[in-house]
């Protein structure tokens, strides 16, 4: 399985363009139908063949900016301090028992 | 027409007592009720809300007259639907909000109603702010004023099109990648997107959350002034904030730019750029030197870069932001055998083709194998591009752009091709990559039929004062924004 997986991985890189959109949108949580596979897939082939294009510039020694304005360690002091009321944050719950949100059952 | 008045007129008619608050709300009323129906700017309002807050400030100014602390004391403010008002619905142009009601007020919105502002309706959006065209919401299309066969732009296309047809006296907007700019160009109205940090992003329901940010829609350059005046400043709710002191940009419209330096990049004059936009860009550049500034011809080199940097950055924020629309707090659920299938089941009935479309490429930048031939190199280009901008900035005060390379196109003209959708917002992506602050304005017509042009001027970060002083100067000398479309 894993083998598989990297092997796929070569062969994208090879020809950009190519997603394996069944696997993406299992890690994604995405169901989508056979249509939106195939549509979603040729579009997204065009877009990935578009950002190539950032392979031509040389990065080397360039840092990464994940903000624009870089700032670090933002805290405020640790105390206690109101916070959304129970109801509140229930109110838009789809399926609520109890004070809780119901889920399906997780474990065996 | 009441709703036609900018906030300092109508202000200064509510101080002198000469109109209430309930005229001016209701006069918005009566045009939304005349007009929305063609244009369908707003998702959903209250009209009983709205006049009730219109009443309350009547009474203060009736009380107090009008006061310092309250700049926008009895001003209509409609909302995009991406910004959390207490009580009211919340949908992000989607479906997967369901009946989504905020238990909270966003901290801008909370400053509006502190201000005096009588904060109504949800205006419509591409859903999840994803989008240049507002196609892609789940309660319709919107329509440009000006033209109702042509789209207002996006996602903010109903913030432009409530204000641009005088449905409202000003609205918010959000701003990823042109989403303010791009719609006040194509409906003609003045939208400001502040400097990343400048203004509080708690209550946006968030797409990428390094680039988003929250600003005005108005029918002048004093108005956005007085609005960011309002909004900006730091907030304990949201870390990257800046405590930065906020200016009072109002009092610095002094329309004197003699002696400043604005730069005309030579990478924006590109091919496919609409000769009638040209031209206005050209009489723009005319009226500045006019008026005394210096046109300085400067280079951004990695302007060709920015929107390939940006569908990589954005959708990869946007493919973990979008995360917590799993079905189990809030919004519509489609249940399943287990939780993996529950969320699976709600997201795939839940979300419309953009929003899915970008999740996917998102999700693939960002997977195991992908990331730094990806996501890490666009991060790096994203400093080129910034760098770009703050190199210029050693040399010019403000740079001046296009918005839109063309006017606004026809509803349906790319919404099957993305990628030429995403082109199109290549002048005002490389502002948000560069956490700079940008204001459009209106600059012109094109001949036949008439659509609004808008001209872009980007400043430093945190240099709103003297953006704003710059489009002021140049929107008293065209006076372009008196121009009103004919709905």
């Amino acid at each position: 399985m894993l083998e598989t997986r990297s092997l796929n991985i070569e062969t994208h890189f090879m020809a950009a363009g190519e997603i394996d959109i069944k696997y993406v949108a299992h890690l994604a949580r995405l169901h989508l139908t056979t249509d939106e596979e195939k549509k979603l897939g040729a579009q997204l082939g065009h877009i990935l063949g578009y950002i190539e294009k950032l392979k031509e510039l040389d990065v080397t020694g360039v840092e990464p900016t994940a903000h624009a304005v870089p700032m670090v360690n933002v805290t405020r002091m640790d105390e206690i301090r109101p916070s959304l009321a129970n109801e509140d944050a229930l109110r838009n719950a789809p399926a609520k028992a109890n004070g809780l949100f119901i889920v399906p059952k997780i474990v065996e | 027409m009441l709703n036609q008045l900018t906030i300092s007129e109508l202000t200064a008619k509510l101080s002198k007592r000469e109109i209430s608050a309930r005229q001016a709300m209701q006069a918005c009323l009566d045009q939304i009720s005349r007009v929305d129906g063609k244009i369908h700017a707003f998702i959903s309002h209250d009209p009983a809300d709205a006049l009730a807050q219109a009443d309350e400030a009547d009474k203060l100014l009736t009380k107090n007259g009008q006061d310092a602390a309250r700049p926008l004391l009895g001003v209509p403010i409609a909302i995009k639907d991406v910004l959390a008002v207490k009580n009211q619905p919340l949908n992000c142009g989607s479906k997967i909000l369901g009946n989504f009601i905020s238990p909270y007020d966003a901290t801008v919105v909370k400053k509006i109603k502190a201000a005096g502002g009588v904060v109504f309706g949800r205006l419509n959006m591409d859903e999840f702010a994803m989008g240049s065209s507002t196609e892609n919401s789940a309660f319709g299309v919107t329509r440009n004023p000006w033209d109702v066969t042509r789209i207002p732009g996006g996602s903010s296309g109903g913030s432009a099109a409530a204000v641009a047809a005088d449905e409202t006296i000003a609205a918010l907007g959000s701003d990823t990648g042109g989403s303010i700019r791009q719609p006040a160009a194509l409906c003609g109205c003045v939208g400001l997107k502040p400097t990343y940090g400048r203004v509080s992003r708690y209550g946006l329901v968030a797409f990428a959350s390094s680039l988003d940010q929250i600003g005005p829609f108005t029918k002048d350059v004093r108005d956005a002034a007085i609005i960011l005046g309002v909004i900006a400043g730091h907030d304990p709710n949201d870390s990257t904030s800046i405590p930065q002191p906020v200016p009072n940009y109002a009092s610095k419209l002094t329309g004197n730019i003699k002696g400043l330096k604005l730069g005309l990049p030579k990478e924006y004059m590109i091919g496919g750029l609409d000769t009638e936009v040209n031209s206005a860009i050209d009489a723009a550049v005319k009226n500045f030197q006019e008026l005394g500034a210096e046109i300085v011809e400067i280079s951004l080199p990695h302007t060709d870069y920015a929107v390939a940097t940006y569908y990589i950055i954005a959708t990869a924020e946007a493919s973990a932001n979008l995360a917590r629309f799993d079905g189990i707090r809030y919004g519509m659920r489609v249940d399943g055998a287990d939780p993996i299938e529950l969320y699976r089941r709600t997201r795939g009935a839940g979300f419309g083709a953009e929003v899915k479309r970008r999740i996917i490429l998102g999700t693939y930048v960002l997977s195991s194998g992908y990331y730094d031939a990806y996501y890490l190199r666009a991060q790096k280009v994203r400093t080129l591009i910034r760098n770009d901008f703050l190199k210029a900035y050693e040399k010019v005060d403000a740079i001046i752009t296009p918005t839109t390379p063309t006017a606004a196109f026809k509803i349906g003209e790319k919404s099957d091709d993305p990628l030429q959708m995403y082109l199109s917002d290549i002048f005002t992506i490389s502002c948000n990559l560069a956490g700079i602050c940008g204001i459009s304005i209106p600059c012109g017509f094109t001949k036949s039929p008439r659509l609004p042009i808008g001209l872009q001027l980007l400043g430093r970060p945190f240099g709103e004062e003297t953006l704003l002083k710059i489009a002021h100067a140049c929107e008293q000398k065209t006076l372009c924004y008196k121009q009103k479309a004919a709905v």
